[in-house]
C-alpha cells in the first residue's frame, strides 16, 4: 500500500458483521475515491494481528458469543489501541460500541472487559430496542441529526471520560435518553448497519478527523432523498 | 416392523378424531371457502385460525393420522416442500401448505383442507418449529440452512439454532434430514438420534463464523468446516451436485431440474434423501422433480407489454447470492424491496448483497424502499433509475427480457397484479 493511500481497517468483519456493517467501509472508500483520494479497505479477520498503521478503523455489530470473542481477540492483539493512542479514528457500531467501552455484560450474566477506548459500561436491558431511531447531535460536531435503525438489548452508561453524541428524539439509543459515545477521535453509535450511508455528514466528519481537513462537498441527491424519507417516517410514527 | 410405505398406505386415523375436531374441520373449511369466494385470500390462514378457535387441540389431533414431514430453514422451504409433495404424491394424497402460510394457523389449515390425506408435507417458519413440532410429532424434520433474515422480526440466527436443537432433542422418533455443510443446521441436527446428512452446500458463511456450541472460530476449508471444540462437519450420506446427486448407496442420480441454480439442486438433493426415507426410490423421485417449472409463482415467466419477464424471490443475503448467479446476463433487472412487517422493517441487509455484480447492467430500483436500494446501488456503482411500481418499471424498459427480483411482500404484490392482468 503506497504511503499516500488512505487505509480503512474493517475490524473482524467475520464476527462483527451481523447487521451488514461492512457497508460503512464501502461508503467511506467511495466517498474518498470519488473525491480523488485513493483509499483501501483492509479486512482484519479473527486470528490475524491487528495493524496499528491504518487511518480509520470500523467495528460492527455482532451476536453475544461473537462479541465476547471479538473483545478477547482485540485485547490480545492491541493494534487498534496503539492506533487510537496515536490519534487514528475509530468508529464503532452497536456491539462495536460495547466492545470499545470499559466492560459489557452479556445476557448470560458474564461481564467481559472491553478495550477501554470509551468510558462506557453496558448491561442487558429488559427488552430489545428494535426500530428506527433519530438522534440530535451535539452542536460542537456541527452535523445533521442521525437517522438509522437499532436492534440491541444492551443499555449503556457513560462515565466522565466520554460524552454522548446527543439526545435521542425517537428510539432508545443508550437507554437514558442519549445516543452514542465519543472520546477524542473514538466515536460509537447504536445506529447499526450502514449508518454512514444514511448519514453522510457523520461519514465526512470521521474522514475530516482522519485527513486533518474537511473533505470537499459531495452532493448525492438519492442520499438526501433517503434522509428525507426516513425522517418523515419517524416523525409520522411519533405523531401516530 | 412396518415400513413407512406400509404405514402411508394404511388407513388414516381420521375415524379416531373427536367430534370437536371434526367440528373444527368443518368450521375451518367453511371459513376458508368463504375467504376464497370473497377473494380475501387463499383461505390458508383463516381456515386454520377458525379450526384452532373451535378446537385448540386441532393441530395435534389432525397430525395423528398422516405421516408428517416438516420442512424448515431460512431459504428453500417452499421449494423443498413442493418437491417433496410431488415426490410423495406417488404414495397417495399429500396435504400441504403450498401457499407458504407457514405459521400455526397455516399449518393447521393445510391439515383441515385434506384431513384424509395419508401424508402431509408442511413448511414451517423457523421460529415456529418448536411450537408446531411439539404438536405434530413429525416422522421427518428437514433442516435446510440457517442464515440472517429479518433480524428485527425473527431475531438472531444463533438463538433460532438453540431453539431448534432443544426441540430436536424432544423428538426421539423423528428422522432429521439435515444439510451438513451448514454448521448451525448441523449443531441443531446433532441433537437427533440418527440424523441423515446431506451435503447440500452453503455459499454464505457470514453467520457461521463463531461455533454455535462453544463460540470459538469455525474454520472453513474447501472440504468442510470444523471447530476446536470438536464440532465438525459430519460425513454426508447424500451429496448434491449441479446436475446429478450421489445417493446413499453411491449411485449417481441424474436430476435434470427445470428450476435454475445451485440452491435448487441442493433443495432437490434434500427432498430426494427425505423421500427415500419414506419409501420412494431416488430414480422415481428425480423423475417427479422434472414436473416442477415454478414454485408458488417463483421463476414464473410472463409477457408484460412486449417484455418477457421472469419473477424471482430473494429476501436475504444468502438468497440473493444464489439469485445473482442465475440472472440472465442479457436481461434488464428490476429489483423491488418492501419493508412491511413480513419483510422485516430493517433494510440494512441490502449492504450484505454483492450488488456490484450487476455493474454494467440496467437496474431499476422499485418497491416501498426503492430509495434505500438506490443508495445501496449508488455505492455499489451500479447504474440505476428509481421507479417505485415494479411492473410500471418493466413497461418503461426497452423491449427484451427482464428479470424482476423481489422480496417477500413485493413479490406477492407483483404476483397478484400479474394474476389480475
Amino acid at each position: 500500500m503506497p504511503e499516500s493511500t488512505f487505509g480503512i481497517g474493517l475490524v473482524l468483519p467475520d464476527i462483527l458483521g451481523t447487521y451488514s456493517d461492512a457497508g460503512n467501509a464501502q461508503v467511506l472508500e467511495c466517498r474518498l475515491r470519488w473525491r480523488g483520494i485513493a483509499a483501501t479497505v483492509v479486512d482484519i479477520g479473527h486470528g490475524e494481528p491487528v495493524p496499528s498503521s491504518l487511518d480509520l478503523y470500523l467495528l460492527g455489530g455482532g451476536e453475544d458469543d461473537a462479541q465476547a470473542l471479538a473483545a478477547d481477540h482485540l485485547r490480545c492483539q492491541p493494534g487498534l489501541q496503539h492506533a487510537a493512542a496515536r490519534g487514528a479514528v475509530v468508529f464503532g457500531v452497536c456491539a462495536g460500541l460495547q466492545v470499545l467501552g470499559t466492560a459489557f455484560t452479556t445476557p448470560d450474566n458474564v461481564t467481559h472487559p472491553g478495550l477501554g477506548l470509551l468510558d462506557a459500561i453496558t448491561t442487558p436491558g429488559a427488552k430489545r430496542a428494535v426500530g428506527e431511531i433519530l438522534a440530535e447531535v451535539t452542536p460542537q460536531l456541527g452535523i445533521e441529526p442521525l437517522t438509522g435503525f437499532e436492534n440491541h438489548l444492551g443499555r449503556t452508561r457513560l462515565g466522565a471520560g466520554s460524552q454522548a453524541l446527543g439526545p435521542v428524539r425517537a428510539g432508545t439509543g443508550n437507554g437514558d435518553g442519549t445516543e452514542g459515545a465519543m472520546t477524542g477521535r473514538v466515536l460509537a453509535t447504536y445506529l447499526h448497519g450502514p449508518v454512514l450511508a444514511r448519514n453522510p455528514d457523520l461519514a465526512d466528519l470521521l474522514l475530516a478527523w482522519a485527513l486533518g481537513t474537511a473533505p470537499s462537498a459531495l452532493p448525492l441527491p438519492e442520499v438526501e432523498a433517503l434522509r428525507r424519507e426516513r425522517l418523515r417516517a419517524v416523525r409520522h410514527r411519533r405523531r401516530g | 416392523m412396518t415400513t413407512y410405505r406400509q404405514r402411508v398406505q394404511r388407513l388414516p386415523l381420521f375415524t379416531l378424531l373427536t367430534a370437536r375436531t371434526r367440528l373444527a374441520i368443518a368450521a375451518g373449511r367453511g371459513a376458508a371457502a368463504l375467504s376464497r369466494s370473497a377473494r380475501l385470500g387463499s383461505g390458508g390462514v383463516i381456515g386454520g385460525r377458525i379450526a384452532l378457535r373451535v378446537d385448540p387441540d386441532a393441530l395435534r389431533r389432525l397430525a395423528r393420522g398422516p405421516t408428517v414431514v416438516l420442512v424448515t430453514g431460512t431459504n428453500g422451504k417452499t421449494t423443498t416442500a413442493l418437491m417433496l409433495t410431488r415426490i410423495l404424491e406417488t404414495l397417495g394424497e399429500v396435504a400441504g401448505n403450498g401457499d407458504g402460510a407457514n405459521m400455526p394457523d397455516g399449518v393447521t389449515a393445510a391439515l383441515v383442507a385434506k384431513p384424509h390425506a395419508p401424508v402431509a408435507v408442511l413448511e414451517v417458519d423457523e421460529n415456529y418449529v418448536p411450537a408446531i413440532a411439539a404438536q405434530v410429532r413429525p416422522a421427518c424434520l428437514v433442516l435446510l440452512n440457517l442464515s440472517r433474515d429479518q433480524l428485527d422480526r425473527v431475531g438472531e440466527v444463533r438463538a433460532i439454532e438453540r431453539d431448534l436443537r432443544a426441540v430436536v432433542a424432544t423428538l426421539p422418533t423423528t428422522t432429521v434430514i439435515a444439510n451438513c455443510d451448514d454448521p448451525l443446521v448441523t449443531s441443531a441436527a446433532l441433537a437427533a438420534a440418527r440424523p441423515i446428512w446431506v451435503s447440500a452446500g452453503q455459499e454464505w458463511t457470514g453467520d457461521a463464523a463463531a461455533c454455535p456450541r462453544c463460540g470459538q472460530v469455525i474454520f472453513h476449508t474447501p472440504k468442510g468446516w470444523c471447530c476446536a471444540c470438536g464440532l465438525t462437519r459430519p460425513d454426508p450420506l447424500w451429496t448434491a451436485g449441479a446436475h446429478t446427486m450421489r445417493s446413499a448407496d453411491g449411485r449417481m442420480v441424474p436430476l435434470d431440474l427445470r428450476l435454475p441454480g445451485r440452491a435448487n439442486a441442493a433443495n432437490a438433493a434434500i427432498a430426494v434423501a427425505t423421500a427415500e426415507r419414506l419409501g420412494v426410490s431416488p430414480t422415481i423421485a428425480a423423475s417427479q422433480l422434472r414436473t416442477i417449472g415454478e414454485v408458488a409463482g417463483r421463476y414464473r415467466r410472463a409477457e408484460v407489454s412486449g417484455h418477457t419477464v421472469r419473477i424471482l424471490l430473494a429476501k436475504n443475503p444468502a438468497g440473493w447470492r444464489e439469485t445473482l448467479a442465475v440472472l440472465d446476463p442479457g436481461a434488464s433487472v428490476v429489483i423491488a424491496i418492501n419493508s412491511s412487517e413480513a419483510d422485516g422493517r430493517d433494510t440494512s441487509w441490502l449492504w450484505d448483497v454483492p450488488f456490484d455484480q450487476l455493474r454494467g447492467r440496467h437496474v431499476v430500483a422499485a418497491g416501498d424502499r426503492a430509495t434505500d436500494l438506490a443508495v445501496r446501488l449508488t455505492y455499489a456503482e451500479v447504474q440505476h433509475t428509481i421507479s417505485p411500481q415494479p411492473l410500471a418499471a418493466v413497461v418503461a424498459l426497452p423491449p427484451g427480457a427482464v428479470e424482476v427480483v423481489a422480496n417477500y411482500t413485493a413479490f406477492r404484490d407483483i404476483t397478484r397484479r400479474l394474476d389480475d392482468a
